[in-house]
């Protein structure tokens, strides 16, 4: 196994064309255009769908049959707007803010295994600068909610970035717990340690009676980090109209979201591969029913990872329409006098099982 | 990589990281120039990439970009409404400020190119170096290492000290 690891990405980068290292290029565009195929059918449509549903609603019914073509109907809409920016805005801020967010977003996507054969850029501190380059998101956000020059929108940028840098603290404590079960900062050697011939047994999250600490924690700073229910006070549409993007309108909007469903799926993929086996397959073996055996692989890796990644939003998705919104300062009390001594006292039980009972 | 590209990209790197420089330097307004440093930050993270340092990069990012530049922006951000100032930076006391910055420019190189002793090492670096920063961390630097938490700490708790709702004050002031 460890002698096929990363071979697709590997042999991509050695891909020259005309001398130009097109391989690379292909590695950088392969995250993209999962973004962008996630967020077009799971993460809007998805959405939209599910929400429906969990109200008892239809949802997209009236383009293609039941509202399939929905999305692309809006994504040709949103080409079409015209793209507005403020007369009274700050010019430079209010163009580069969306890009920067969405840079940040998509930087993480480097380190992130695609199944065992495809990895960006295989770091040893690939979870580090996971965690790491949300920073530059938070830049984004500020230059956007402040080149906007309007009060909502600077209300909702601070009000995100206060949220996303405090609820990093808990997140990185809770990931720490991960990363000392496993001993090391590389995400490929986070999937090659979970693996095993019981599946789901080897996951970190079943190898540890504390583990499900860290990993409920992670989970709510998770949601918190990428502004969604319960935590969305910075775009929460009753005060504040629409958060930091409430200027935005047509491609610059819509660059907006793609960030916001990029970071999802990135935040869910990181908890998947701390936690629950990345792209291992969660199946045993049974005796002669090689379950485990027969769902390992390059594309079985791919699929295992994306659908784990699909859950872990599909949950977000459902906590959206189940839970009220919190108060700010009910999100710092949260954060500041529950998450973070939970998770400073789950890194202590940890540490302790981890060096005297295991 | 072939050498070219490690070399074209390395003064890609470098040009970034200068010109965002001399931008947070010249820049009339305060804001440009907070946001300029963002590029700084990343192009001095992309320079220790080149240096193998990829543990110090990617701190350099978390710290510098998460922790001193957010700070900044809000500093920038909420003291412009309170104050009432604009945000301009002007151009003071030339005459003493270009003396200052001849005599250490003058200084630096003259230590980089006469006084440095600079290290190199004879074998390439290899692996992981989280593990050895962490052990060295541990065991060698352990008592520098305890002091700058104990001196963190102290800051933290002096802030949420001077920050806190003062419940008796505000009563007086009513």
């Amino acid at each position: 196994m460890n002698a096929s690891l990363n071979t697709w990405s590997d042999a991509l980068s050695e891909l020259y064309l005309f001398g130009l290292p097109i391989g690379l290029v292909i590695i950088a565009a392969v995250p993209l255009v999962f973004i962008a195929l996630y967020a077009l059918t799971y993460g809007v449509y998805g959405e939209r769908k599910i929400s429906a549903f969990m109200q008892d609603r239809l949802g997209p019914m009236e383009v293609g049959k039941w509202g399939i073509l929905q999305t692309l109907a809006d994504i040709l809409k949103l080409l079409q707007k015209e793209d507005i920016v403020n007369k009274s805005a700050d010019k430079f801020l209010f163009v580069i803010g969306p890009g920067v967010l969405f840079v940040g977003s998509f930087l993480a996507f480097a380190v992130l295994p695609f199944g065992p054969a495809f990895i960006g850029a295989d770091l040893n501190v690939g979870l580090f600068y996971a965690i790491g380059i949300v920073a530059l998101e938070v830049v984004g956000i500020l230059a956007a909610g402040w080149g906007s020059n309007n009060k909502w929108a600077l209300y909702g940028a601070i009000r995100s970035v206060a949220q996303i840098v405090s609820y990093e603290i808990p997140a990185a404590i809770a990931i720490l717990c991960g990363a000392m079960m496993a001993g090391t900062l590389s995400m490929q050697q986070f999937n090659l340690l979970q693996q095993g011939e019981y599946g789901f047994i080897h996951f970190f999250l079943f190898q540890n009676p504390i583990a499900w600490l860290p990993f409920i924690i992670y989970f709510i700073a998770s949601l918190a980090e990428t502004n969604r229910a319960p935590f969305d006070i910075p775009e929460a549409e009753s005060e504040l109209v629409a958060g930091y993007f409430t200027e935005y309108t047509g491609m610059k909007f819509a660059v907006i979201f793609l960030a916001e469903y990029g970071s999802m799926f990135m935040v869910s993929a990181i908890i998947s591969i701390v936690f629950l086996g990345g792209w291992n397959s969660p199946l045993p073996n049974i005796g002669p029913l090689a379950l485990n055996d027969w769902t390992t692989g390059p594309v079985w890796g791919a699929f295992w990872i994306v659908m784990k990644g699909f859950f872990f939003i599909f949950i977000q998705m459902w906590l959206r329409w189940t839970l009220p919104r919190l108060r700010v300062d009910q999100l710092m009390h949260l954060c500041w006098k529950v998450l973070t001594p939970f998770a400073f006292v789950a890194f202590v039980l940890i540490a302790v099982w981890e060096i005297y009972v295991k | 990589m072939t050498n070219t590209t490690y070399t074209v990209i390395f003064y890609l790197f470098a040009a970034i990281t200068v010109f965002s420089a001399a931008f947070v330097v010249f820049s009339k307004n305060v804001i440009y120039s907070a946001f300029s440093l963002l590029f700084t930050f990343f192009g001095v993270a992309a320079l220790y990439v080149f240096l193998s340092a990829d543990f110090i990069a990617v701190t350099q990012i978390i710290v510098y970009v998460g922790g001193i530049l957010v700070l900044l922006l809000f500093g920038v951000m909420f003291t412009n409404r309170i104050m009432m100032t604009d945000l301009k930076t002007d151009v003071l006391n030339i005459v003493p400020g270009f003396i200052l910055l001849l005599a250490i420019t003058g200084g630096l190189i003259y230590t980089f190119l006469a006084r440095a002793d600079w290290y190199t090492g004879t074998v390439q670096l290899q692996g992981s170096v989280v593990e050895k920063i962490g052990f060295e961390t541990m065991s060698r630097y352990v008592l520098p290492f305890e002091m700058a938490s104990i001196l963190l700490l102290l800051a933290l708790i002096g802030a949420a000290f001077l920050a806190r709702f003062d419940k008796s004050r505000n009563m007086n002031d009513k």
